[in-house]
């Protein structure tokens, strides 16, 4: 035990057990929603009254519910496929080519990653409504297409880098026009990466608040729902266990998502 | 093998092949920013048109339930005149600042721990740290809301527990509230780029500058933390800039006294109905953001030039 | 466009070649032969990879014409080029199995499966890699991937073969190795290899001819032994094995021989060649250590000049040793081949005579 890592990389126990402390308190908010959704009480508060899974039932038995689902569904597929789609197209682009300016491309390009989503919602709802476009699903999408863009790209752009650009050549050398290169090598070589980039598309998407917030009409996405339903004290359990299915989804889609696109994926 | 005069498929030039393809295929630039236009025709739609939009409107002025579209700088003057407006923004400023702080300095040590310590299933360890991250913020700061309430988690555990008799209200609609609710939010994130710039540290030099005679903790001090400095930089960048705008932690922890910047733009194109003075208060964020950003580039490019 | 030379199989004309304002080709026109093997040496930045994908088709001249087999190939995209490469880094497609990436350019030729199959194992057979279709590409040494490159390449049967450096990445043993191979294989499929390395030796080896290539321009181009033995130009010589330079002038011309006064040398003789020279042109003369005989004492017959023995190297089968001339700032090498025991090496500082033939003596263009 005494020579088997080097001098620097010898363990640290009170780091190791800080690690640990860490990662227990970033769950341990989160965890309280599906704790208190068993909970049979309508009040969320210490002691536990006893289990249930009525909260649930109450839930399947909404239409608002069942309504904002699918239209969160419909708007994160529809954008993690566009998001993805235009991702490829840019990664390729800013891997393949030396195109001057591409410092200041991918800056623009990942702008949304930084300024506070309030900015670019507003000035999305100020032009949509000065040009008479009537708020609705669409223009949600609109939105969510700018923030996922950015998550996309800077998803397959590492994928991109990170293979040899020869094998390309090769394949063009072997006789294949582009399309087929694209097919035979690069896209089962990136993979990964694209099925990372649409399951956490579809996520950030299917969890986005801000833009829906500004940008969503009568029809309301998810996060909308539950934001309207948090002004009814009486209403929190049943949000409790809707966020508690939401959380569940989300963890075990960009968990999927990760892990297919993990370095070692292809075993080096 | 030895038959060469038998010609491959691939050997003639297919006749076929348009002046557009050939055009392309002479000008590779041109391909490369094809494949590009749509990403960027998407963010120009998206972004810079109208953020232009929300510049012209925000020298407006309401006028009923419509706009007068005069030029004037009636509501810069209104923001940097009443005093509500800038209070908020200082507050902005002062609970990101205090969110970047903390959050840097938790998440750090993670990084650390990470990158030098971590040797089996790193992978694993970044996909548990980063994993909130990408899940909904609502329901995180929602999840905090829980925690922190009147009769949340903190307060009925205590007061089961018989350490207080009342519920302790300084938890809920505070600014402390916010900013341990923003610094839990966003410590999955900071991790990354901390523990992107700690992994590219030659561990040779560290074995070096035990070497020369440095202890651990001089060698933290003297190599690992000037090395890890531009991860540290773009780390609090990533979290400070976007917590100035945030307005669903303040609106649902912070209160009155917790209320800032972007719950007050909010309020403009939402109950107070005042879209152009909304516009004038973005445009103010923005300049700040901006101007935040051109120290923060400064001071990266500062610390590459000192490590390279 | 001027037709293009009956017997070059690959004929390149006035081709230039910028990145934006760095030009890495500057004017070259060359012709190689139809089954010839030929390299393109030179050290790293000197255009010979920007020529090699030029002939594949990854980069376009900016001036000039590339014609192959006769068809000018500058609007041809590279799938479409008769010409395949072995690539540096051999670009062995990551998700494929062996086989699959040996089959991967024949999707064109729809040909039926088991027809595949056989052209897969010819090709395996030949790479001396039978059984290994199965392997995944990650499971591959340096030395098997380079075979699987080449066998990806020869089994659509192109018209030339490029090769880039496929050997740099191999240790010297298998480098060694691989190089007697690729010499056979040559000789085997008898198409033309354009082969670009920066290694001397390994050009001396495979080639037929090479292009010597610097700052984008090609400075000589010849058979092996014309390069070493007569190479035109100081840069040439230098580049290729070690050279021993001496300054001389033109002191008188007797019918075909050139009687010059080198600095270092004293009088020299060499013959005049097609050169036409006056007494008092200045010339640069250069002569190979091994060419160089060195005694302790002196010869009886022949040009010699003595000088000083100043530091000396034993290499086993060889001794180099320098030897401080008269005229010279650097020191003569010499190398010799110990064909007697060599007891101990004498290091002291002492009067040494050195002595050559006549046509030994290489009179270079670039004075």
């Amino acid at each position: 035990m005494r020579n088997d890592v080097s001098y620097i990389k010898r363990p640290n126990r009170p780091l190791q057990v800080y690690a640990i402390i860490f990662l227990i308190v970033l769950y341990t908010p989160v965890l309280f929603l599906p704790l208190f959704s068993f909970n049979d009480s309508i009040y969320v508060r210490f002691p536990l009254k006893g289990f249930t899974i009525q909260w649930y039932f109450e839930l399947w038995e909404r239409a608002q519910v069942w309504n904002s689902l699918m239209n969160s569904i419909k708007v994160g597929i529809c954008v993690s496929i566009a998001s993805t789609g235009l991702g490829i197209f840019a990664a390729k682009a800013l891997t393949n080519y030396r195109l001057p300016g591409r410092p200041s491309i991918i800056g623009f390009i990942m702008l949304p990653l930084v300024v506070p989503g309030i900015i670019f919602g507003v000035a999305l709802l100020v032009l949509l409504s000065q040009m008479g476009v009537p708020l609705s699903l669409y223009t949600v999408a609109i939105g969510h297409m700018i923030v996922c863009l950015p998550f996309s790209i800077a998803t397959l752009l590492p994928r991109f880098e990170g293979f040899d650009r020869s094998i390309e050549e090769a394949s063009a050398d072997l006789g294949e026009n582009a399309w087929w290169t694209f097919w035979r090598v690069t896209f089962p070589v990136v993979y990964p990466g694209v099925v990372a980039s649409l399951l956490l598309s579809f996520t950030i998407s299917f969890d986005e608040f801000i833009m829906a917030f500004f940008l969503s009409g009568t029809e309301p996405t998810l996060p909308m729902y539950i934001w309207g339903q948090l002004r009814f004290p009486q209403e929190f359990p049943s949000i409790l266990a809707l966020s508690s299915i939401i959380l569940f989804v989300s963890f075990l889609l960009v968990f999927i998502g990760q892990w297919i696109n993990r370095d070692d994926a292809y075993g080096k | 093998m030895t038959d060469t005069s038998t010609l491959s498929e691939t050997g003639t030039p297919s006749k076929g092949a348009s002046h557009l393809s050939r055009y392309f295929y002479k000008s590779p630039l041109s391909r490369g920013y094809g494949l590009l236009s749509p990403t960027l025709l998407l963010m120009t739609l998206g972004i810079v048109v109208p953020v232009c939009i929300l510049l012209v409107m925000s020298f407006w002025t309401r006028q009923g339930f419509g706009f007068d579209t005069t030029f004037t700088t009636a509501n810069y003057v209104k923001a940097f005149d009443q005093p509500i407006y800038m209070a908020l923004m200082k507050r902005s400023l002062y609970v990101s600042a205090w969110a970047t702080i903390s959050t840097v300095l938790l998440a750090y040590p993670m990084a650390y721990y990470v990158a030098f310590h971590v040797h089996k299933n790193k992978m694993m360890w970044i996909v548990l740290m980063t994993l909130p991250f990408w899940t909904s913020y609502l329901l995180r700061v929602f999840a905090w809301k829980v925690v922190l309430g009147y009769e949340g988690v903190i307060n009925s555990f205590l007061m089961g527990m018989g350490v207080i008799d009342a519920p302790l209200e300084f938890l809920l609609y505070s600014p402390t509230a916010v900013i341990v609710t923003l610094t839990h939010a966003w410590a999955a994130f900071a991790i990354l780029p901390m523990y992107v710039s700690l992994e590219k540290i030659d561990k040779s030099l560290l074995e070096a500058a035990t070497d020369l005679g440095d202890g651990p903790i001089w060698r933290f001090i003297r190599i690992t933390l000037p090395l890890s400095m531009p991860g540290i930089i773009s780390a609090s960048f990533l979290i400070f800039i976007p917590t100035t705008g945030d307005y669903i932690t303040p609106a649902l922890l912070g209160g009155p006294d917790g209320m800032m910047i972007g719950n007050l733009i909010q309020l403009q194109f939402g109950a107070v109905n005042n879209w152009p003075m909304g516009a004038s208060l973005s445009i103010i964020l923005m300049l700040f953001i901006a101007s935040i950003g051109l120290v923060f580039l400064f001071l990266t490019k500062l610390a590459r030039e000192r490590i390279s | 466009m001027t037709m293009t030379n009956k017997d070059a199989f690959i004929s390149i004309q006035n081709v230039d070649k910028y990145f934006g304002k760095f030009q890495a080709i500057d004017k070259i026109s060359m012709d190689i032969g139809h089954g010839e093997f030929f390299s393109l040496l030179g050290s790293s930045g000197c255009g010979k990879t920007t020529l090699l994908r030029m002939l594949a088709g990854f980069e376009t001249p900016t001036n000039g014409e590339i014609y192959i087999d006769g068809q000018p190939m500058s609007e041809v995209p590279p799938h479409y080029r008769p010409v395949n490469m072995v690539f540096q880094s051999y670009a062995i497609f990551p998700h494929l199995n062996v086989r699959d990436n040996i089959a991967y350019g024949l999707r064109k030729q729809r040909l039926s499966k088991m027809k595949k199959y056989e052209m897969v194992d010819e090709m395996l057979d030949l790479i001396k890699l039978p059984e290994y279709g199965d392997r995944k590409a990650h499971e591959l040494s340096g030395g098997q991937r380079q075979r699987i490159a080449l066998a990806r390449a020869l089994i659509l049967k192109p018209k030339v073969l490029l090769l880039d450096e496929p050997l740099g990445a191999l240790d010297k043993q298998l480098r060694e190795q691989m190089q007697l191979e690729l010499r056979a294989l040559q000789r085997t499929v008898g198409i033309t290899f354009v082969f670009v390395t920066h290694d001397q030796e390994e050009a001396l080896t495979l080639s037929d001819r090479i292009a010597v290539m610097s700052g984008g321009t090609v400075l000589q181009t010849d058979t092996p032994t014309g390069l070493y033995e007569m190479p035109q130009n100081r840069e040439v010589a230098a580049f290729i094995g070690t050279m021993n330079f001496f300054e001389a002038m033109v002191d008188r011309v007797e019918g075909d021989t050139l009687v010059l006064d080198a600095k270092g040398l004293g009088k020299v003789s060499t013959t005049k060649g097609q050169r036409t020279t006056t007494k008092g042109d200045r010339f640069e003369l250069a002569i190979r250590p091994e060419k160089l005989k060195i005694s302790d004492t002196k010869p009886t017959t022949g040009a010699c000049v003595e000088g000083t023995l100043e530091n000396a190297a034993y290499l086993g089968e060889r001794s180099h040793y320098y030897v401080r001339v008269d005229g010279q700032d650097t020191p003569v090498a010499v190398s010799a081949q110990n064909q007697k025991r060599v007891i101990s090496s004498d290091q002291n500082a002492h009067s040494v005579w050195l002595t050559w033939d006549d046509d030994a003596l290489v009179l270079l263009n670039d004075a």
